[in-house]
């Protein structure tokens, strides 16, 4: 198991986190996120989409609503779930799996599921108004 | 002329019968269905498979309704974007199928696009004017130059407005639709009692970025807690902090594009304090403004067949293989 941890200070420092974590990306990784209310999850992908090389990356946003977000990249494309408003059964219905032959899967609310061995869990937590502490774990 | 709207982009089912571009003959969205009644008290969880078997009810309920058989239909207009991939395919399969079975035309139509047009199902405006589109999932400025002649000046780069307010309420546990609950609580209270950031106000352009506020919100929570007395004052509050930034940088692209009339469409337009701000200043800077009636600001078949039936005035209509798309790009 490898584990990393980084202390973010503001937004721009986890999307610079998002994105060397987004460079470091292989076709087929899926990253879980945890992360209570405005702990800047969305913040966190939208650092990984500049990894992989999505030009309008500053456009990612939060999927709470559409559910899920699909965004080409240079070398990978990024599909970008929230399971925010979704309730159990639902989530076979989004067929991640299928996404991952393709590029990765960055899941928001990943508390709502349970996942299979080789994703990686990325748990942002709160430790200041503006500091956040991000734990990221290759399981 | 017979116009079918289709729209299936999100949670909602809705098809309508639009008969020109004012008489609406009929509009069914099945958030106002009795779903139990309608599947006999079996209500499908999962969306896109909800709107496959609420689709074919609601077309023939709709035509009922509207007094029109399925031959009298001369144009079908569906949304094939922005949304739920597989819930756009739910709607713009069936209406591939209804365009190819009755050989009558298909026009694919954008969802933000059709939210800024339906002003037109209850006013007619004059050409340029600027729209925003601000929903749950949406929170865009558009530059309108005609019919079917659009420009994006800007976007939420994280949350959309709707979707702050709903992720408060569900923070503070008072309730779900978060920004009616959150207007009716805020009616009450003083609107300068915190002072919220107001994210990207001052940038040159036209962006927005409320998870900010969301994250000022929860940080001002955590330290101060609140109280019965104080809810409504931190409410309003917050409320305005959206308020400002939305009208502020609307009015900013009206003014900076030289464009005197401005539109404001999506289900948070239904929001009072929001209108009342649009109207305050753009009543000082001179401008026309136009809401949509609350039932046209919410997700609604109606705007997507008056879409479609401008576009097919203008000779432009869809190919059958015509496909869907989750989102749409902003650069």
């Amino acid at each position: 198991m490898e584990r990393k941890e980084f202390i973010s200070k503001s937004p721009s420092e986890t999307w610079d986190i998002g994105e060397y974590t987004g460079k470091n990306a292989k076709q087929g990784d899926l990253y879980a996120l945890y992360g209570e209310l405005g702990a800047g999850k969305t913040q966190f992908a939208k650092g990984i989409a500049r990894g992989i090389g999505v030009k309008d990356w500053q456009y990612v946003v939060s999927p709470s609503y559409t559910l899920m977000n699909n965004y080409e990249g240079s070398a990978l494309d990024m599909c970008h779930v929230d399971l925010y408003r979704i309730e159990g059964g639902e989530i076979e219905a989004l067929q991640i799996e299928e996404f991952l032959q393709s590029g990765i899967v960055v899941v928001e609310w990943a508390e709502r599921a349970t996942w299979w061995n080789g994703v990686i869990r990325v748990e942002i937590e709160v430790i200041g108004e503006e500091e956040r502490r991000i734990l990221i774990a290759n399981l | 002329m017979i116009t079918l709207g289709i729209d299936t982009s999100c949670d909602d089912t809705s098809v309508s019968v639009l008969e020109d571009d004012k008489k609406i003959r009929s509009n069914i969205v099945s958030s106002q269905v009795d779903l139990h009644r309608f599947f006999g008290g079996i209500v499908p969880e999962i969306a896109s498979r909800k709107h496959v078997e609420l689709i074919d009810g609601i077309y023939d309920n709709v035509l009922k309704e509207a007094g029109v058989l399925s031959q009298d239909i001369d144009l079908v207009s569906v949304t094939n974007g922005p949304g739920l991939i597989g819930s756009i395919l739910a709607g713009l399969c069936f209406a591939k199928g209804l365009s190819f079975a009755l050989e009558k035309p298909l026009i694919a139509v954008n969802h933000i696009e059709a939210h800024a047009m339906s002003i037109f199902l209850e006013n007619e405006v004059d050409f340029p004017f600027i729209a925003l589109v601000v929903s749950g999932g949406h929170t865009i400025i558009l530059l309108f130059e005609d019919y079917c002649h659009f420009k994006v000046l800007g976007s939420t780069r994280d949350d959309a407005a709707g979707e702050a307010f709903d992720k408060i309420a569900k923070y503070l546990k008072i309730g779900y639709p978060g920004g009616q609950i959150i207007e009716d609580i805020a009616r009450k209270g003083v609107k300068d009692y915190v002072m919220f950031p107001r994210p990207m106000k001052e940038e040159a352009n036209y962006d927005f970025s409320f998870s900010g506020l969301k994250t000022s919100f929860v940080n001002y929570i955590k330290k101060n807690g609140f109280s019965d007395v104080n809810l409504a004052h931190i409410l309003s509050s917050f409320q305005e902090a959206i308020c400002d930034l939305l009208s502020y940088k609307t009015i900013k692209a009206a003014k900076d594009y030289g464009v005197e009339r401005v539109v404001v469409g999506g289900g948070v337009s239904a929001n009072n304090r929001l209108r009342e701000i649009f109207s305050e200043r753009c009543t000082q800077e001179h401008l026309d403004v136009l809401f949509s009636s609350p039932h046209f600001c919410t997700d609604n078949a109606a705007m997507i067949a008056i879409t479609g039936y401008y576009y097919f005035q203008r000779g432009i209509t869809s190919s059958l293989d015509v496909k869907g798309y989750s989102r749409m790009a902003m650069a």
